[in-house]
């Protein structure tokens, strides 16, 4: 993508330029100043909690198997291969390798394991819900129960939360809530926030940018992309994630509207099917989307959302 | 027997090798207005270390020309640069981003820093501090800094002097124009010491990474 073929982040890149921000409409909306933001997702969650810093890992075969839990983390295509189906990390929506409260940091998820999920209607342990990350954040396949990749991120998630209490609710878990919409979540604003916020990194059709066929920016939607059974395709979770963690350094800098609208406009794109397909569109709506912040099986623009035939199989 | 090759075809054909040998992969030779800029940033595009003047070869296209318009409209305060980028034309303008950003870069990296001061230039570029709102350098700038489409220009192949003055001038608003803010916003988080840290780190790096370390942690 260049600035040449895409009339609006040219208009987006003149947004010092005080000759130009006059002359377009776009331009003349944007503000000149940067948007006032949050150094990071945990101002907005009360969290006390700080894991430990990574100097800290001790140096022997425990600690080598923390190090290769953060590195599946930072680099998941390269360290955990075999289970990844897409060109996403854990990084991606885990700030910080997964230290960042507010950004699903993986301590506050590891005291909080084995639950229930609705989900799957079972107990889950620990390491099962790292399964669901492979399976449909990285659209890829579970790594065996007790695999390496599985005993590092395990490791890595155990050492992070030294000294938090064992199931207790804690501060920073997950996405911290942000306010409802006053307006319904909707395709053509969201489309203008992506178009002012986000495009510069994730690209004109949400492709994301790479480097040496390295991600740098994570693919939004598409066949790279996240498939649909995963968590951030529900546009309330991605609303969460978005209001408090982007773009990369300006949390909380977007209104709760807008973050709503343009998770809206992110999860009404197609990705690849959902795992837990059902043979029909209806049937896997029916069974595992039925939530109105689901847009899958739901048409948008004219298009039947999810109806691209079975899953690819891995 | 000896066969005769005339003198004049053998010349002919000399010649041509001569020229592609010397000729560029782009084929571009620098626009005249090039002329100006050589006396600081060198014909080889990579600027003067010492004195803090900055790489322009093989930056974005886009970025060099933003750069040009912002020196001259005051976007990015620069006495120099202020009076170099005035003159120009549009159409210059054009012509240098574009000459420039086909230039090969090259050079080496400067000495590693060592020390507690190159551990923390090294997790800042690589890890950032996000306690303190810092994303590391490489989220943007990409695996081994080497730059990102039309947006995010390299850090490797600068100077420290050059990306730790750069740093400041987005903390104190004397350089402005970088996309939604996002440079100006980092800055204003960064210590001085940080700030040197992690020029210091990034001007120790090679050009082109190997793919190993870029991932390294």
């Amino acid at each position: 993508m260049t600035r040449k073929q895409n009339p609006m982040t040219l208009a987006l890149c003149a947004l010092g330029l005080f000759a130009a921000s006059a002359a377009s409409a776009l331009a003349a909306d944007a503000p000149m100043a940067p948007p006032k933001s949050e150094i990071n997702a945990a101002v907005g969650t009360g969290a006390q909690f700080t894991p430990p810093p990574e100097s800290s890992i001790p140096d022997d075969d425990f600690g080598k198997m923390v190090k290769l839990g953060r590195d599946i983390m930072l680099d998941t295509p390269k360290y955990a291969k075999d289970f990844v189906g897409n060109t996403l990390s854990c990084v991606n929506c885990h700030t910080d390798a997964g230290r960042m409260a507010g950004s699903a940091p993986l301590w506050a998820a590891y005291v909080s394991y084995p639950a229930y999920r609705g989900k799957n209607k079972k107990v889950n342990t620990f390491e099962e819900r790292l399964q669901g990350c492979f399976k449909f954040s990285q659209n890829g396949k579970a790594p065996p129960l007790g695999s390496k990749t599985l005993v590092a991120l395990e490791s890595y998630s155990y050492w992070l939360s030294k000294g938090l209490p064992v199931d207790e609710k804690v501060a920073g878990r997950g996405y911290p809530n942000l306010p409802e919409p006053q307006q319904a979540p909707d395709y053509v604003r969201g489309q203008k926030v992506y178009e002012a916020k986000c495009i510069l990194c994730h690209a004109a059709n949400g492709e994301g940018q790479y480097v040496n066929g390295e991600t740098v920016f994570p693919p939004l939607w598409g066949p790279k992309s996240f498939n649909w059974g995963a968590g951030m395709g529900s546009y309330k979770n991605a609303a969460k994630f978005i209001y408090a963690n982007m773009p990369y350094g300006m949390s909380y800098s977007l209104s709760p509207q807008e973050a709503w609208d343009v998770a809206y406009f992110m999860d009404a794109q197609e990705r690849p099917q959902d795992p837990r397909w059902q043979g029909s569109v209806a049937a896997t709506r029916a069974k595992f989307h039925d939530s109105k912040f689901s847009l899958y099986g739901t048409k948008v623009n004219g298009k039947l959302l999810g109806d691209i035939g079975a899953p690819k199989p891995r | 027997m000896r066969q005769f090759i005339p003198m004049r075809r053998v010349l002919a054909v000399a010649t041509l090798g001569a020229l592609f040998w010397a000729a560029p992969a782009s084929w571009a030779a620098a626009p005249p207005e090039a002329a100006s800029c050589i006396a600081c940033h060198g014909a080889d595009g990579m600027g003067n270390a010492a004195a803090g003047y900055p790489r322009l070869a093989g930056l974005p296209e886009q970025y060099l020309a933003d750069q040009l318009r912002y020196f001259a409209d005051g976007t990015r305060n620069n006495a120099i640069m202020s009076g170099m980028a005035k003159p120009l034309s549009a159409a210059q303008v054009t012509a240098l981003a574009t000459y420039y950003s086909k230039l090969k870069p090259s050079g080496k990296p400067a000495p590693m820093p060592t020390g507690a001061a190159a551990a923390e230039g090294e997790r800042l570029a690589l890890r950032g501090d996000w306690e303190k709102g810092i994303p590391a350098c490489i989220r943007c700038h990409g695996p081994g800094a080497i730059g990102v489409g039309e947006n995010f220009p390299a850090l490797v192949g600068q100077s420290a002097a050059y990306i730790e003055a750069q740093i400041k001038a987005w903390k104190d608003g004397s350089r402005s124009g970088d996309p939604l803010g996002l440079m100006h916003t980092v800055a204003l988080r960064m210590t001085d010491a940080q700030t040197q840290a992690v020029a210091q780190w990034l001007a120790a790096q090679p050009l082109s990474p190997s793919k190993s370390a870029s991932a390294k942690h």
